[in-house]
């Protein structure tokens, strides 16, 4: 890795419920960085934690979840648990975001425009007359032709993918250095998602942006991403630089679920599928969360929970890792 | 039954119940009222209908713990000699009776148009809805003050029970129709589920299945329904034997109590009108409550 | 959109024959009209010679050709109980009555979409508690007993406020029949108990719908994408999540001053306010027809006529009413 300080630091993220029937730990020593204008992908089933970690960072977590321990710096600041205020001038300005559905994160009673300009308004001090001129350039610069006469208009007016593109120029307005882009494309007719990945990405190097990308489709990782994380029951399996992680995977789950996919120049029978589902976070194992279904396991795995280790280019959160040399 | 006890001892609603001091006292409440008002006659002091006992030297007295007041007759009397304590259980009967009996029916008509609604569809359906868009555009008094009205018309001279039968009858046609609406849309969700297909093509009756299928996921917001609807129906009844054209004057209810009351409320015969008044008020807002609590308890959304 | 009014306007006409159709029942089928009028020792000849007068040897769709002929007109006949014409006995009652709903309106907005606002942002506090548990308590009041608690507070203990009748009134646009009492002091001081006593029950309606819009509307996405952006927290309560709220509330609240009309009946009876309402109960008990089928149809027509105007509200306020084609991939 590079001297320079990461821009995002989690170290030992806790994440947890507390429920009627016990107090559930969703996120579970969650732990990475991400470097500036660097490109990261996380990536795990549904239910592995992957939005929480999203929410946790820019600070919204929905009650009764909340961070039960661990760090999340910003440029070597802490910023979790800041007062409500402080969050919220980091949010957008230096922290932007994209959720999944682009029909439900814009405010059917508002024009687009409306939205731009009090967006950049609230982070940098321009006039109307600025900041309508900076949003109409927003929305020429995400791929929307006539931005001028769709400034006025209302988000039903907009496909589902110009609409992810406004959402995108949203997330850009206050020029923030790290976007947390939740599943941004999943939504999206798969026609359209190449165009949305890729404009993301282009603008994401132009301005230098960090993203950390937030996914279960490990073709998009495997386009987009610079390194990436694999989470598995609120925990991290692995993480290294995207063609590790993908043709040499450590953690026998990761290698699960690069031999799962099928490739167009391969010949196979049938399909590999690891057995099993992934706990549930009320009947979590102990030691390893993936021992269960795992073939390699033995005995330390199931009382000794194993943290991240490095394994070749990558790192992972096995004890065979250990034992192995490089591949 | 036992499995279906244990498994309503251990379930969210249950859970929840203990959790609010608001449902257990309302519920405390509720019960209360509604076992003093059903076993009035041997509840209650004194029975302020019999004639042969009423004593009018005992007529307007203040409550027992004002100047002039007497111990048997702890809230006071009105003035005629009545005994307020026990007009106020008598009372309540009535209108518990009436609330009660108008949200039943409603809900067996409004349950019933429903089914017949979603699951027959068509021009069946649009007319049913229709019709339930009309009279959710007229409020509920207007509607129970005009069949009220146009039965008095049609039957100058009614025994109470016919008069009884048209206030009943006026009520519940208030309520019907948020019920038929809720099974409607939970019928013609069903409807569309491969069961009920497959059923079709097996020869079974699909009405009998949907019942079985319909009913059971519907029971939770017709419950809550029937809960807040029965407060209202509570003031309905007392609102229309106030203004006179409820129950029949020989039987009545909290809301006759307190128009009698109102004729006295200059003279400072406050009492007469002012518990009967807090008595309804009680009963309404706890099943209100109830029912609040219960929409919450109910409300997936909220867990 | 043209087309929209045209439809609803067709509805409205089909609701108001409905209801002429209900009211003309009443004319012909409840009571015998020429039986109240002459008496029941008439002779034959003389019900017959009526029944041509009042045209009932006609069939039956003439004889309803005419009523609607003669309702559309404001002319219902006489009134069983005053022997004078319905016409006239509604048009000098209705302006009281819509003074005072008007006023139970404003009232009820005024202070419950504040309330309700308040009681969804601080939810869980104990000023939103007590919020709430008072508007419960607003729901469980009948509103004839809020009337008479009133009087009992404020006429009989206090002595501050008169409990019935409207007051000294003064006579508009030199018509004899409608007459204000918003001119006059004494006219003001009549209206304040009937009016808070008509708007309490609104007034927690619209608390309790305000809050439960409002906190679902802060649960949306776009409240989570706004709070994402930074955006101030006045910024989202009051200019998106507050938009967002009254759209659905105003079609509600719109509605419900069809619904104060009528209890406004309640009302009027309580403080003998000389409204229509409390023509209608007296005609009720009564069972005077005419009385009754003209005020169905009156209310009917308020209904369709809010329900109008609310239906082309909803077409300025939402967007995506207007509709138009999304563009682009």
């Amino acid at each position: 890795m590079s001297d320079t300080p990461p821009l995002l630091e989690v170290k030992d993220l806790v994440v947890e419920f507390p429920t009627r029937r016990g107090t559930l730990r969703a996120l579970d020593h969650v732990a990475f960085t991400i470097a500036p204008g660097e490109i990261l992908g996380v990536v795990g089933e549904s239910g592995a934690g992957k939005s929480l970690t999203g929410a946790a960072i820019i600070g919204l977590l929905e009650p009764p979840g909340r961070i039960a321990g661990g760090e999340i710096r910003l440029r070597g600041e802490r910023i979790d648990g800041l007062p409500a205020d402080r969050l919220r001038r980091i949010r957008g300005k230096r922290i932007g975001a994209i959720f999944q559905d682009p029909l439900t994160s814009l405010n059917p009673l508002f024009t687009v425009g409306q939205q731009l300009v009090e967006t950049i308004r609230a982070h940098l001090p321009l006039s109307e007359a600025e900041a309508r001129e900076r949003a109409i350039g927003l929305l020429a610069q995400t791929g929307i032709p006539a931005p001028e006469a769709r400034f006025g208009q209302y988000p039903h007016q907009f496909s589902g993918g110009m609409r992810q593109r406004v959402v995108i120029a949203l997330a850009l307005a206050a020029e923030p250095e790290l976007i947390v882009a939740d599943e941004p494309t999943t939504a999206l007719d798969v026609s359209i998602q190449a165009q949305v990945i890729a404009l993301l990405k282009r603008l994401a190097r132009e301005r230098g942006t960090a993203v950390m990308l937030v996914t279960h489709d490990m073709g998009v990782i495997a386009e987009t991403c610079d390194r990436v994380a694999v989470l598995y029951a609120g925990r991290v399996a692995e993480i290294g630089p995207v063609a590790e992680v993908i043709h040499r995977p450590a953690h026998p789950y990761t290698r699960g679920l690069m031999g799962s996919i099928p490739a167009v120049d391969e010949d196979r029978d049938e399909l590999l599928q690891i057995d099993g589902a992934m706990p549930r976070l009320n009947a979590l194992p102990a030691g390893c969360a993936f021992h269960p279904r795992c073939p390699a396991a033995h005995a330390r795995c199931t009382h000794e929970r194993p943290e991240l280790m490095p394994a070749g280019a990558t790192r992972a959160a096995c004890w065979m890792v250990q034992a192995e040399v490089p591949r | 039954m036992k499995a279906a006890l244990a498994r309503w001892r251990d379930s969210d609603v249950w859970h929840s119940f203990r959790r609010s001091p608001t449902a257990i006292v309302a519920a405390v409440i509720a019960a209360l009222c509604l076992f003093c008002s059903l076993f009035a006659p041997w509840v209650a002091p004194h029975n302020p209908f019999d004639l042969a006992t009423l004593n009018l030297e005992a007529s307007r007295l203040p409550p027992a713990w004002m100047d002039g007041g007497h111990p048997s007759h702890l809230l006071g009397t009105d003035d005629q000699g009545r005994d307020i304590l026990s007009a106020l259980f008598y009372g309540a009967r009535i209108s518990l009776l009436v609330g009660l009996a108008s949200v039943l029916l409603s809900l067996v008509v409004g349950v019933a148009l429903g089914l017949l609604a979603g699951f027959v569809g068509g021009a069946v359906d649009a007319f049913i809805m229709r019709v339930c868009d009309v009279m959710l555009s007229f409020p509920s008094i207007l509607v129970a003050l005009l069949i009220d009205g146009v039965g008095r018309a049609i039957f100058p001279d009614a025994h109470d029970t016919l008069a009884f039968g048209v206030l009943i009858f006026a009520i519940a046609l208030t309520g019907w129709v948020q019920y038929a609406r809720t099974v409607r849309g939970s019928t013609l969700v069903e409807r569309q589920r491969e069961y009920v297909q497959a059923a079709r093509v097996i020869g079974v009756a699909p009405l009998r299945i949907m019942a079985r299928h319909v009913l059971p996921n519907v029971m939770g917001p017709v419950l809550v329904l029937a809960t807040i609807q029965v407060a209202a129906a509570i003031l309905t009844e007392a609102t229309l034997s106030f203004l006179g054209v409820g129950v029949p004057p020989t039987s009545p209810s909290l809301g006759t109590l307190i128009r009698t009351g109102n004729d006295t409320l200059f003279s400072g015969d406050w009492w007469i009108t002012i518990f009967p008044g807090l008595m309804l008020v009680l009963i309404a807002l706890s099943v209100n409550l109830l029912g609040d609590w219960l929409r919450d308890a109910l409300n997936p959304k909220l867990q | 959109m043209v087309a929209f009014i045209v439809r609803r306007l067709v509805q409205a006409v089909i609701v108001m024959l409905t209801v002429a159709f209900l009211a003309f029942m009443l004319f012909q089928y409840v009571g015998d009209p020429v039986a109240q009028m002459l008496g029941q020792d008439a002779t034959q000849e003389q019900r017959e010679a009526l029944q041509r007068d009042l045209g009932l040897d006609q069939p039956f769709p003439v004889q309803f050709a005419r009523f609607v002929g003669n309702a559309v007109q404001g002319e219902f006949g006489l009134s069983l109980r005053q022997g004078r014409q319905v016409s006239t006995l509604i048009a000098e009652r209705f302006p009281a009555t819509l003074e005072l709903s008007l006023a139970a309106a404003v009232i009820a907005l005024v202070v419950g979409v504040p309330l309700g606002v308040y009681a969804a942002l601080r939810r869980g506090r104990f000023g939103a508690q007590a919020v709430m548990t008072l508007s419960l308590l607003g729901v469980s009041l009948p509103t004839f007993l809020i009337g008479i608690l009133l009087i009992l507070v404020f006429s009989v203990q206090l002595q501050w406020l008169p409990s019935f009748g409207r007051g000294e009134t003064v006579a508009l646009f030199g018509s004899t029949s409608w007459t204000t009492g918003l001119l006059t002091l004494d006219g003001w001081a009549h209206l304040v108990l009937p009016a808070v006593t008509l708007s309490v029950f609104q007034l927690a309606l619209i608390l309790r719908l305000v809050r439960a819009e409002m906190l679902e509307v802060l649960r949306t996405d776009y409240i989570k994408f706004a709070r994402a952006r930074g955006l101030s927290d006045r910024a989202i309560h009051f200019r998106h999540a507050l938009k967002n709220t009254l759209v659905p509330v105003i079609t509600i609240t719109g509605l419900q001053l069809g619904s104060l009309i009528a209890f406004a009946i309640i009302t009027e009876t309580v403080f003998q306010w000389p409204g229509m309402g409390f023509l209608f109960i007296q005609a009720v008990q009564f069972a005077d027809i005419p009385v009754m089928a003209a005020y169905l149809c009156l209310i009917a027509l308020v209904f369709v006529v809010v329900n109008l105007v609310v239906d082309l509200l909803y077409f300025v306020v939402d967007p995506r009413l207007r509709v138009e084609k999304p563009g682009g991939p």
